[in-house]
């Protein structure tokens, strides 16, 4: 069988510098999925888009060939003219982008951006081509196609503009996908359907796709064939079940060993009794108003979170789960006092063990400053969490210049100690953030957060912003300090096998309750609740001989009104969290 | 590529493990100015701008030495004199240079005056001479010029007004008045727009509400007519540097809600960044949150956004003392000799009167070159 496309010693760089895609090689034969699986940096979108011609202006092609199968024999389309190219999109190869939220244009309905794929290749015209958009759109399972033709982008959820624009990658009825991570951006229950979607149209149509992802365990589900890539090289290329079987490669060995993954056996740890919460949150809601369409309209109000009782143990973790929207982050910032909850919530702190707990919503400015010393946050984004103006210096010791404690002499070298603690050096000390990567950037927030010496650090999604094997690194510097120190963590996630590895209870949270609670080895193996069971049924697994389990996916995934009746809730009547086992707590109607 | 029986290819290369160690070059450890001005040396007009304006800015205390005359130096025979050149050799015989002496006439058919050079009496320039008197740099009374007219000669490079005064002179003095006012004005402008804006955007609510009403107001008022109204509240028997001073801090009063509704939308797209609130939840101050990590992430633009608003002051100047309304005699800004030319039979006779215009677009160009380059080199969405 003679290859879709293949790719023969691609070679990129930019400007003088050393090439950034280094003889590259891979093909994909009609009808299979080709998983090119790299971390950031890697050059695997480079070399995807290099086989469209979208590169940006500054890269060069310094060499290789991108043949493509076609009627009359390969051609190869690093030769064709502009024209000949604009022909090849979108009609033979078309490509799906990370980012559905801005990969559709926001002024023009779904409808019309859709069908201008048709009418730009001339394939079909008038009626004829809106049945044929409206049959994609039924494909790629929208319920009402007609309104979803007329919709803007805006008015469509992540997982729904994803699902559009798989239907205008496919309304031209292309031989080949190229998915640019097409759902890293999505939610695990979406991202399960999604891709659940995809391999259905795959197998529909027979059409080739190159999937282009970070994460193993989609590799697992998808492909047929997987391309491991690092620094600009292949690094190990072969059929899916042998590379993800058993890997050869130094590199694709560690990339295993660094994906998380929700343990196989389950551990009941020995409970204690008489808990003791460093932090305890009693009835905590918090509602925003939003002014009403119009003057005369009511105000909205929107719950974000409802009526939250849950506590972070001295030295241990609490992780919560949910995706985003559930008002998990809402919940970080309320446990660090940056945001006022509903009056009639109890934010408890305890600093030490029996000593007096005071109530953060009715803390006075000197007191918050003295809580803000033994509460720190670590944040999401490395790329933002330092101000690219402060050397890394100054951005350590502005905390203790803030409290006005100790000398320059004493910050700096508690800032010192910080960046070894972080194991970075302390030759960084004069730098900008700039010249750092995102791990390390990650790292310098969390020593950031410790300058203070604080008791209780609340992280927001601190690795999902990094690749496999530096999140590992990440997690296992948490792990570390928080055992050194005895701190105790509120771990914002949505990623269960992060969780799984960090937590020692775990809450998950769907539209601002928690829907289900307990320590992780009985939610991880003993799931009540249907949306919990769906989130580690859509967990993708790198293992090849575990699939997503679409059928439990898309019983807990939907609406909550839609769950089965002993679980359903709606914005009036809410069941109880009840306890099922021991410290498993379930939201149920008895 | 070398495949193996079962199918796969596995990189011959040995494989090392990442070690975290990344590559160092220098840029990575350079401060940000540094990075700036890598770039912007790239922008080659820009960087010819900035020098030529620096130059300017350098010799704005030296216009009285370099200037053959003193700003209102007068000439009672030649006025509307015509530009003399300065040459080199007479006769094939190297002299130095030299001008020609002139000598005025009145034609009675077209009531002009007509300036005939005397050809056969070259007379040599003086050079560190003894002239008028000036304040070098406004302080030090002296009466060293560079240059000046020899004995019975005159020198005007650019010709003489209609009170015979060298229009060459009273650029570089006019330069002083012309240069400043953008600076007083920027300053007065910036200070208002930060401050407001700073506010607005970080507080936001009912001040930021108060604020861009102000604003909206504030720019619906045409802005010819209300320079009007205010500079002519200006007391007409207060002295040349008091009216400057009004007259630039007018132009700053009426320039800030531009800069304060940039700062204003930086200020909110900075607040949503992570470090920002991170800064918050360890207890800082808004004060100390606007100094330390906003307005030194954007300082930079505000340069460059100043840059390419001092032409606007500049312009609004001369505007207003060509129109009679800004500065006036016995000062002298590129506007007022403007204002000697607004009569168009004089520009038709004597066009060297109009040359003022000349260094007004030459630094009001330079200026935008610059701020174009400063800002390209600032643009932090360039890779």
């Amino acid at each position: 069988m003679t290859a879709l496309l293949k790719v023969e010693g691609l070679t990129i760089g930019f400007g003088n510098a050393a090439p950034v895609v280094d003889d590259v090689s891979f093909s994909v034969d009609p009808g299979e999925t080709l998983a090119l699986v790299g971390e950031s940096g890697s050059g695997k979108t480079l070399s995807c888009r290099a086989a469209l011609r979208i590169l940006p202006a500054v890269a060069q092609v310094r060499g290789g060939a991108v043949m493509l199968d076609g009627p009359d024999g390969p051609c190869d389309l690093m030769g064709l003219t502009e024209r000949q190219m604009c022909y090849v999109r979108g009609n033979r190869v078309s490509m799906i982008f990370q980012e559905p939220m801005r990969s559709l244009s926001p002024l023009h309905r779904i409808g019309n951006q859709v069908i201008e794929v048709l009418r730009l290749h001339g394939t079909a015209k008038g009626q004829g081509a809106r049945k044929r958009v409206l049959e994609t759109f039924e494909r790629v399972g929208f319920k009402d196609p007609e309104r979803i033709y007329g919709s803007y982008p805006f008015e469509l959820s992540g997982g729904m503009r994803q699902r559009a624009m798989i239907a205008m990658a496919i309304v031209g009825k292309p031989d080949l996908l190229i998915a640019d991570e097409p759902t890293t951006a999505l939610d695990v229950t979406t991202q399960a359907q999604v891709l659940g979607l995809i391999k259905e149209i795959q197998h529909e149509t027979g059409m080739a796709m190159i999937l282009v992802t970070h994460d193993l365990g989609v590799v697992a589900n998808m492909a047929d064939s997987v391309t491991v890539m690092n620094r600009g090289r292949v690094m190990e290329a072969g059929p899916a079940p042998l590379v993800l079987g058993s890997p050869q490669h130094g590199y694709t060995k560690e990339l295993f060993a660094a994906a998380p993954m929700i343990p196989e056996s389950s551990e009941q740890k020995a409970k204690d009794d008489g808990r003791d919460y460093i932090l305890e949150m009693r009835n905590v809601s918090k509602t925003y108003t939003l002014k009403g369409k119009a003057p005369w309209h009511p105000k909205e109000h929107v719950y974000a979170v409802r009526g939250i009782e849950f506590g972070v143990e001295r030295g241990k973790t609490l992780a919560v789960v949910g995706e985003s929207g559930s008002g998990k982050t809402t919940c970080a910032h309320m446990a660090l006092g940056a945001e006022w909850a509903d009056p009639g919530a109890e934010i408890l702190f305890k600093p030490e063990k029996g000593a007096e707990a005071v109530n953060l919503q009715e803390l006075g400015s000197a007191d918050r400053l003295a809580f803000q010393r033994k509460a720190q946050m670590v944040f999401q984004d490395p790329y933002s969490t330092l101000n690219p103006r402060m050397r890394v210096k100054d951005a350590l010791c502005e905390p203790m210049e803030i409290h006005g404690l100790g000398t320059h002499g004493e910050r700096i070298e508690r800032a010192t100690e910080m960046l070894r603690w972080v194991g970075l050096s302390e030759n960084m000390l004069t730098r900008y953030p700039h010249a750092f990567s995102g791990g390390q950037r990650q790292r310098l927030s969390i020593a950031r957060a410790l300058m203070l010496g604080p008791m209780f650090l609340v992280c927001d999604e601190p690795t999902s912003a990094l690749d496999v094997s530096v999140q590992e690194q990440v997690l296992q510097l948490l792990e570390e300090i928080r055992d050194r120190l005895n701190l105790s963590y509120m771990f914002i996630s949505h990623d269960l096998a992060v969780v799984a590895r960090i937590a020692d209870e775990v809450a998950v949270m769907r539209e601002g309750l928690v829907i289900e609670q307990g320590p992780p080895e009985a939610l991880f193996y003993s799931p009540q609740h249907p949306y919990t069971k769906a989130l580690l049924a859509a967990q993708p697994e790198p293992d090849i001989n575990r699939p997503i389990d679409l059928q439990t996916v898309s019983q807990g995934a939907g609406k909550p009104t839609t769950w089965p009746e002993a679980f359903r809730f709606d914005d009036v009547t809410i069941p109880p969290l009840l306890e099922t086992s021991p410290g498993h707590k379930v939201r149920c109607h008895v | 590529m070398t495949t193996l029986p079962d199918g796969r290819y596995i990189d011959p290369k040995p494989y090392e493990p990442d070690t975290g160690a990344e590559a160092r070059h220098a840029e990575l450890d350079m401060p940000n100015w540094m990075l700036v001005w890598r770039r912007f040396r790239e922008h080659k007009l820009g960087l010819i701008s900035g020098l030529f304006l620096l130059i300017s800015y350098v010799m704005l205390p030296f216009a009285g030495f370099i200037s053959p005359y003193t700003a209102n130096e007068r000439a009672p025979d030649h006025l509307y004199a015509s530009p003399q050149g300065i040459h080199m050799f007479h006769e094939g015989k190297l002299i130095g240079p030299y001008v020609y002496p002139i000598s005025a006439e009145v034609n009675l058919e077209t009531f002009s005056w007509e300036y005939t050079p005397d050809y056969e009496n070259p007379a040599r320039l003086n050079f560190f001479c003894e002239g008028s008197y000036y304040k070098l740099a406004g302080f030090i009374k002296t009466n060293r010029h560079l240059v000046c007219a020899p004995e019975g000669a005159t020198i005007f490079l650019l010709g003489a007004d209609r009170l015979g005064r060298d229009v060459f002179s009273r650029i570089l003095y006019g330069a002083q008045l012309s240069l400043t006012v953008g600076l007083v004005g920027i300053s007065v402008s910036f200070l208002i727009g930060i401050v407001l804006g700073s506010i607005a955007g970080y507080f936001g609510g009912f001040l930021d509400w108060i604020i861009n009403r102000v604003i909206e107001i504030l720019r619906s008022l045409p802005e010819l007519p209300l320079w009007l109204a205010l500079s002519a509240a200006v007391p007409s028997h207060w002295g040349p540097v008091s009216v400057f001073f009004i007259i630039s801090i007018i132009l700053g009063i009426l320039d800030w809600p531009g800069l304060a509704r940039a700062v204003r939308s930086k200020f909110l797209s900075l607040r949503e960044e992570e470090f920002v609130r991170a800064a918050e939840m360890m207890g800082a101050k808004p004060s100390r949150v606007i100094r330390k990590h906003l307005l030194p992430n954007f300082l930079s633009h505000l340069i460059a956004s100043a840059t390419l608003s001092i032409p606007a002051m500049i312009l609004g100047e001369t505007a207003l003392s060509f129109l009679g309304l800004g500065l006036r005699a016995p000062a002298v800004s590129w506007g007022v000799m403007l204002n000697d030319a607004q009569n168009l039979a004089s520009i038709e006779i004597y066009p060297w009167t109009a040359i003022p215009m000349l260094p007004i677009v030459i630094v009001v160009l330079a200026f935008n070159f610059f701020g174009d380059g400063l800002r390209d080199a600032l643009d932090p969405n360039r890779a």
